[in-house]
């Protein structure tokens, strides 16, 4: 067990855990933020995904002793209320089936936006590689980081 | 207008429900405790009157709705509400879905499974509406002096014309819960439908992408404990002890015991299945910290009997035998060699096949395979259960639970009165969670610890646990006269454990001289329902040798079929063909059009398939192109006949998912294994289409017809693996006869 600080969404948490603890699990078991997912636990899924400082990361493999005074955004911190362009044009295609995959496929689009504002098709498959969606929502996905990059 | 005499739950008609701190009653439920949008808090009611129940009206016109039925992404959540709101005349804007808990006093099949929640529900939901509506026009009618046939209703407004009285259903709500339930009430005419054939979104939309807790395994109570489970690393093996020394030292580990799912003396259900009875269960205060223990937990294994065993399924007794081994892919592949040489058991028989095969000119046999598939739903298995010696309550993600009530029940002798069981949104279902024995086991936990425990399974312990698809084979023969036509038809079909033949589907009905026979060999690698079970691979065969057919006889693959469904439709050869070829046709003829097939670009290279199954027909045309040997589908068109549709949207992306589940577990999926392991345990080794790899575009077209609406989950998905099969034809010369298509022959072109 260890001490820790972690920043996220915007806030400063204390906490005493095992240090080779997956950030997944300090977010869904110990604060509560039960958005990220857990799919795979081996970073082949992308159902984890959060940004720390704005990039995207899988959080199953990403110990919390490693973090530091690195800040962390999760689906629940990406805005208020839905309102970031990527979540409303995931709305306005009604992307989801089962849902699960979603807020990774969410987290992992924003992060693109972020870096490159105009992605080509191409780009976006790259980047979106690690993501999988079993219901196969994938053309809504592309169709929904389209419309976010446009807005 | 045609009436419907009502049948719902009369007893359970609970008048009202005023509720202690007004509008509370959404927030009991852990379900739908997470925040309602603004608009909705806004609009909250002081008091909610129950209506019946599907349904409760509160003082202010907003309408709460139950959704029977389990979540499982195929989005019944949002339309059989729908259906219900359509006939009660309410604005869909003021309206909140509730998912409803387990209870078979209100609702019927509270299941999901075989693509029947819409049609089965589809009179229930609209009598459910109707029934309230009418509930509220006598309430109007009493207050207003008036007759009650004089009342319309509007977007839930309450209307009578000539004594200009106007109220919303909330000002009449009270009344309307102590008015009789009508006998019988009329229902609309398609034409007046109004939400019904619309788009609405999933109601689940903003919850799902702002990261709210849905799901099972987002579900915490107090005292919560987490359990994980340890399962024989192979089919044919069995728990022989659990040193758990080591482990039970290891930070957060309160319990590590051995457990039994099912005790010697029970009766098995019929979705009881489950390879391994016996696990090594480790209990601990959280996820990580039960991980770990979980990594050092000593266990001995040794190898399992052969078994018998009685299932109860469905009301019939069903002997199960299970042998002993430790199986490998490649005996499998021995079994298909020899079974499809063999004679198999006729089930069905037209004309005179043999003596047509004899005096073919020609002869085209081609033998087609699939192998075994895990379902992987995202959300791996998991339920809570919290067991005291007077209740049992249970949360998660199930596609039963009305069938694993019985299950529990006995295994904890409890009744079923005591036993709650409440459906969580769920993280794909696909067939997998029909089988309820991480339920049982939760339960079993639960008790055992006498603390509330939410039981997850690892990603691996999910996909090496069993429930599989089963591996498949068909061998298909076509006789051909002098002039090349078609004469008879053979097809031979089994499996491991079962065969995926249904003996009076297309093209039976068609062929005057038509044969076809079943096998099956036995396994203890378990299966289950995968999304349209069977039909997952005979469609894909069939279109792929159909296709290979209409080769032969020199004529176009679409037209062919047609042909053929002419024949079934004006001149039918036997008279158990279970589908309406005219509609079947439809399809077909539907997605010629609308793809523009007989004046498509020669750079595209173009593969069809059509099936029937689950109620509901589709076709398909696939465009594709090899880049760099890798196949890139280029459009899809998807033509389905599954009547009237409810959400167009939401079945559009029904449909668009089938098509991109279709073409990637026919392209990269498999399991296989060596002596009992399987050789596949997390998305490294097993490859799920992935962004890449999915179609640029699929274009999906419903044909417009009046017919009751028929399911959507699953027919979507068979024939685009036979399309998928005929256009990498097209585009490299090659054919591809064993799934996944990936590792069959290396791509040309």
């Amino acid at each position: 067990m260890a001490q820790f600080q972690l920043n996220v969404n915007g806030k400063t948490h204390e906490l005493n855990v095992d240090p080779t603890t997956p950030i997944l699990w300090i977010l869904r078991d110990h604060l509560n933020l039960v958005g990220t997912k857990y799919g795979c636990g081996i970073a082949q899924c992308g159902a984890c995904t959060v940004h720390l400082n704005g990039i995207a990361v899988r959080s199953c493999q990403l110990p919390i002793s490693s973090v530091g005074s690195n800040k962390l955004t999760t689906i629940e911190g990406l805005s208020e209320n839905g309102e970031h362009p990527v979540q409303k044009a995931w709305l306005e295609h009604d992307v989801p089936q089962c849902g699960y995959c979603q807020s990774g496929q969410i987290m992992s689009a924003s992060a693109l936006l972020e870096a490159n504002a105009n992605p080509t098709e191409e780009e976006i498959e790259a980047a979106m590689h690690g993501n999988i969606c079993r219901c196969g929502t994938y053309t809504r996905i592309k169709a929904a980081i389209k419309t976010a990059s446009n807005s | 207008m045609k009436t419907i005499k009502t049948s719902i739950g009369r007893r359970s008609f609970i008048k009202r429900s005023t509720l202690a701190g007004g509008g509370i009653m959404l927030s009991f439920n852990w379900l739908t405790s997470c925040d309602m949008s603004p608009k909705q808090v806004k609009a909250l009611p002081k008091e909610w009157f129950k209506i019946n129940g599907f349904l409760k009206i509160g003082e202010n016109g907003l309408v709460t709705i139950m959704s029977p039925n389990p979540e499982i992404g195929q989005n019944v959540k949002t339309s059989m509400p729908m259906i219900v709101a359509e006939e009660l005349d309410v604005d869909w804007n003021d309206v909140i879905v509730e998912q409803a808990p387990l209870n078979t006093s209100l609702f019927k099949r509270q299941l999901a499974g075989g693509s029947q929640s819409i049609r089965q529900g589809w009179n229930s939901l609209r009598m459910a509406g109707a029934t309230a509506r009418n509930m509220l026009a006598q309430a109007a009618a009493q207050t207003w002096g008036v007759e009650v046939n004089e009342i319309i209703t509007q977007k839930g407004y309450l209307i009578h014309e000539a004594s200009g009285n106007k109220t919303g259903f909330g000002s009449m709500a009270s009344l309307a819960a102590e008015m009789e339930i009508p006998e019988e009430v009329p229902l609309k005419d398609l034409a007046d439908f109004k939400i019904i054939g619309t788009s609405r979104k999933n109601v689940d939309g903003t919850k799902i992408v702002t990261g709210k807790p849905l799901y099972g395994l987002d579900y915490s109570a107090e005292n919560m404990l987490i359990a994980m489970l340890v399962h024989p690393p192979a089919f044919g093996m069995q728990l022989k002890s659990v040193d758990a020394s080591k482990a039970a030292s290891m930070p957060g580990v309160k319990k590590i015991f051995p457990i039994k799912t099912h005790l010697e003396d029970y009766s098995l259900g019929a979705l009881d299945n489950d390879a391994f009875n016996e696990v090594a269960v480790i209990v601990g205060d959280s996820t990580w910290e039960v991980m770990k223990a979980k990594e050092v937990l000593k266990t001995e294994w040794e190898l399992a009997p052969a078994k018998k065993e009685e299932l109860s399924f469905f009301g019939r007794t069903v002997t199960v035998e299970t042998p002993a081994g430790l199986e490998s892919s490649k005996d499998h592949r021995q079994v298909f060699d020899k079974m499809s040489k063999k004679k198999g058991n006729v089930v069905r028989k037209d004309g005179d096949p043999e003596k047509m095969f004899k005096k073919a000119a020609k002869i085209i046999e081609r033998t087609y395979t699939c192998p075994f598939l895990a379902h992987n739903t995202m959300e791996p298995m998991n339920f809570f259960a919290d067991v005291t010696s007077e209740r049992a309550n249970l949360v998660g993600p199930i596609q039963t639970p009305e069938i694993m009530e019985e299950s529990i029940s006995k295994r904890l002798g409890m009744d079923k009165e005591k036993i709650d069981i409440q459906m969580t949104r769920m993280g794909g279902g696909f067939g997998r969670r029909l089988y309820g024995h991480f339920m049982t086991e939760a339960a079993v936990i639960s008790k055992e610890m006498g603390q509330p425990v939410k039981l997850i399974y690892s990603r691996e312990d999910d996909m090496t646990q069993g429930t599989y698809r089963p591996a498949y084979h068909a061998l298909y023969r076509a006789a051909f006269d002098e002039n090349n036509k078609l004469i008879a038809f053979h097809v031979r079909a089994g499996g491991i454990p079962e065969s995926p033949l249904v003996a009076n589907r297309f093209p039976a009905g068609a062929v005057d001289h038509y044969l076809a026979e079943e096998w099956s060999e036995k396994s203890n690698i378990t299966v289950g329902a995968f999304r349209a079970p069977r039909s997952n691979f005979i469609a894909g065969a069939e279109q792929a040798f159909l296709d290979e057919v209409a080769e032969t006889m020199g004529k176009d693959p679409i037209d062919f079929r047609l042909e053929l469904l002419r024949k079934a439709e004006k001149n039918p050869v036997g008279e158990n063909n279970d589908y309406e070829a005219s509609r079947y046709a439809g399809v077909l003829e539907l997605v010629k059009e609308k793809s523009n097939w007989t004046d498509s670009d020669q750079n595209v290279h173009r593969g069809t398939a059509a099936y029937f199954c689950h109620n509901s027909y589709v076709a398909n045309v696939l465009d594709l192109e090899v880049k760099n040997g890798n196949p890139i589908v280029k459009k899809v068109y998807c033509a389905i006949d599954c009547g009237i549709v409810v959400n167009p949207d939401a079945a559009t992306n029904l449909a668009e998912g089938g098509v991109v589940d279709g073409i990637g577990h026919a392209m990269y999926s498999a399991m296989t294994f060596k002596d009992g392991v399987p050789e596949q345990n997390n998305f490294d080794t097993y490859r799920l289409i992935r962004h890449g790899e999915a179609p640029k575009e699929i274009e999906v077209h419903f044909l417009d017809n009046q017919i009751d609406p028929t399911g959507l989950g699953e027919p979507p998905f068979p024939p685009i693996m036979g399309a998928m099969a005929n256009a990498l034809y097209k585009a490299t010369g090659v054919r591809h006869y064993n799934q996944p298509f990936i590792t069959d022959k290396p791509l040309a072109g």
